[in-house]
């Protein structure tokens, strides 16, 4: 057998340059990209929102517009960013994310008066996933805490519905008028009771859905939707009485589309979420919407439950995110005595 | 002990049948076949458990693989792959990365395996610790290491490639320069024993015959070493189309953009679409397949290619061989 080297080396290099040019398409028309950088969870709302301001772009502008999404939990997409992800715009869970790109200088100091509604075109807030027929009869936050629940939600480390999920128990003892120790002692007890954390919502979605592990899962209201449907009929939604006010706000990123030339259709491509057809779509997605018309329109999609705001449990969400979060902070103590405790009662805390 | 043991497939009925008539035979001419065959259980049960810890950890996966991605029917199934933008779009990120990353570590294993097999030269046994790293190193890192490199803000490469306006990280060329650094030892492993067992004769041969340094590469060295060269070549191919963790890291999950096939699939996955996340991971693990087949290939062909110098000796075993089988 003869050594076919060019033969070989000629075929490697002509299915790098086909499959390079089919990737690359220089052929294609040159239009204006956008990169929209949000948390887990919404992927199909940008879908069809994405769809709406394109065509709407187009007429107004006759311009081809492309926007591509990249989805993950928060905080770890604030890093991405803050590492170099190009995004035009962020999408983000919690203002303390979103803040962090103000303090790394890629948002200006005044980023929250720029947009209406201090940048927050919508809201949304924590509820409870069961299992059909609610068999452990979870109605409210104190049923977390009972022994041999198993509760399933993200690290409040990296994922924005972790930390609301967190802030949201940490808030239902504050707005019934308990204390800072009374919501200590509440949330090291929920903890306790968690299997499992994942680093997104989705994970922990896929978590309890598909691998059926746990009793109740806290997660986003309107990831809570989309999860029922898809799980058809064997999961089912628990509205708590109180919970926490989610303020995902918007951004277009300064430092990077002054450098990309993209300013003028990453503002308009956010102010389009403020109008009433966008408003429709976010509350379609079970997200509430803040024009009071399309929020009568879809009324019945959203249960009245008592949403408390951030101030109740801290200054701000800067604040919430030092207090709890950040190395050493409230979670990080409520973790270590989880694991001390485990090791007292002889349990291995990983859980083998 | 007898290697070699009844298939699996046989029906149970048929075990005591096979060793109850060749033992006497075999008493005979040699040893005790005790001595040389462990009881029938000890067979059976290892057999079994072998059948079984591969069954459950590697057909029943690949099949149900294939299973999923089959279960709304073909049709489906060839739409999940080629109808959607973004999958094509993976699939097109995957075809490029990997042969650039592969053809790259081609010509850095070859170079590297033939400089520590001939040479001695200071630091040469650093050289080969360092080529083994990217084995020890957890992909994760290796992306979070590319991140603090290439980040326009912070790092040594980043700024600078910021300025001049060079994207490298959360773009294809961030993807091809991870995955390499993963898939980094597979040629330069693959070769080095190799040339260190053919030695430098032949070698020196041709340079005493005249021929120039590249002469003596194509003719001499390339050849030698061709089935340890396609056998780095086919699992770099393998790994670096398979490779998630780093690649995670450094690619921004953008969808449409920055997302090769095990990136791919995750995300089809967390976006409840299963069917289409099986499509997918059904291609890959066809690749899987074709790289075993390969290999498979590669080595009979390489066990005849050993044949071929005598003429008349491959060809008397090959009869001799079919005789055996006839037989």
């Amino acid at each position: 057998m003869r050594w076919k080297s060019p033969l070989v080396l000629t075929a490697i290099g002509v299915l790098a340059l086909g499959s390079w040019l089919f990737a690359v398409r220089p052929w294609a028309t040159p239009g204006v990209e956008l990169l929209n950088v949000s948390y887990d969870p919404t992927r199909e709302l940008w879908q069809d929102l994405n769809e709406l301001f394109i065509a709407k772009h187009k007429r107004e502008t006759g311009q081809d517009l492309t926007i591509n999404q990249s989805h993950g939990g928060s905080g770890a997409q604030a890093r991405a960013v803050i590492d170099g992800l190009e995004a035009d715009v962020v999408t983000l869970a919690l203002g303390s994310d979103t803040d962090a790109l103000r303090r790394h200088g890629l948002l200006a100091d005044d980023w929250q008066k720029r947009l209406p509604n201090h940048s927050l075109p919508y809201y949304s807030t924590i509820v409870f996933v069961v299992r059909k027929g609610n068999p452990e009869k979870v109605r409210d936050w104190a049923d977390l805490a009972r022994p041999g629940i198993g509760v399933i939600t993200p690290n409040p480390k990296t994922s924005g519905n972790g930390k609301l999920s967190f802030l949201a128990a940490w808030g239902s003892v504050l707005r019934r008028g308990g204390s800072q120790n009374d919501a200590r002692a509440f949330v090291t007890k929920l903890y306790r009771n968690v299997p499992k954390l994942d680093t997104g919502a989705r994970g922990s979605t896929i978590t309890f859905a598909r691998q059926k592990l746990g009793d109740v899962h806290l997660t986003w209201e309107n990831e809570a939707h989309l999860e029922v449907a898809e799980a058809k009929g064997e999961l089912e939604i628990v509205y708590p009485p109180v919970s926490i006010r989610a303020e995902p706000f918007v951004a277009v990123v300064d430092g990077n589309v002054d450098r990309k030339g993209t300013r003028e259709v990453a503002e308009a491509y956010l102010r389009f979420v403020y109008t009433d057809e966008a408003q429709e779509v976010l509350a379609r997605h079970h997200y509430r919407p803040i024009s009071e018309t399309v929020f009568k329109k879809y009324a019945e999609r959203f249960p009245k439950l008592d949403l408390f705001s951030i101030d109740v449990i801290a200054r701000d969400w800067n604040d919430a995110q030092d207090r709890f979060f950040a190395e050493g902070g409230v979670f990080d103590q409520i973790q270590k005595k989880r694991w001390t405790a485990r090791l007292a009662e002889g349990v291995d805390p990983c859980g083998r | 002990m007898q290697l070699d043991a009844p298939p699996a497939e046989l029906p149970p009925a048929a075990v005591p049948a096979r060793p109850a008539r060749s033992a006497p035979t075999e008493r005979r001419t040699r040893a005790p076949t005790s001595a040389r065959q462990d009881p029938a259980v000890v067979r059976w049960g290892l057999t079994l458990a072998a059948v079984a810890v591969l069954g459950v950890l590697v057909v029943v996966p690949v099949v149900h693989v294939f299973w999923e991605a089959l279960a709304d029917g073909p049709a489906v199934y060839w739409n999940n792959l080629v109808r959607d933008p973004a999958t094509r779009h993976a699939l097109a990120l995957t075809l490029t990365v990997v042969p650039i990353a592969v053809g790259l570590n081609l010509v850095f294993g070859v170079a590297v395996a033939w400089a520590v097999a001939r040479f001695r030269f200071p630091g040469r046994s650093l050289l080969v610790t360092l080529i083994d790293l990217p084995f020890s190193v957890s992909p994760v890192v290796a992306g979070l290491v590319f991140v603090l490199l290439f980040g326009p803000r912070q790092g040594i490469f980043g700024p600078w490639l910021y300025a001049h306006g060079i994207k490298v990280l959360f773009a294809t060329p961030g993807i091809i320069l991870v995955t390499c650094f993963v898939t980094l030892p597979f040629v330069a492993r693959e070769l080095i024993p190799v040339l260190e067992a053919d030695g430098p004769e032949e070698e020196l041969a041709a340079l005493t015959l005249g021929a120039s340094g590249w002469q003596m590469f194509w003719r001499v060295t390339l050849p030698n070493i061709k089935w340890g060269v396609l056998y780095g070549v086919l699992l770099c191919t393998a790994r670096a189309a398979g490779e998630f963790g780093a690649v995670h890291v450094v690619s921004g999950r953008i969808t449409g953009k920055t997302d090769t096939l095990p990136l791919r699939v995750e995300k089809l996955l967390q976006e409840y679409r299963t069917p289409a996340a099986f499509a997918v991971a059904s291609v890959l693990t066809s690749l899987a397949l074709v790289t075993l087949g390969a290999k498979a290939w590669l080595e009979r062909a390489e066990a005849s290619s050993l044949l071929t110098p005598d003429p008349s000796a491959p060809r008397g075993e090959r009869s001799k061989e079919r005789k055996d089988e006839a037989a």
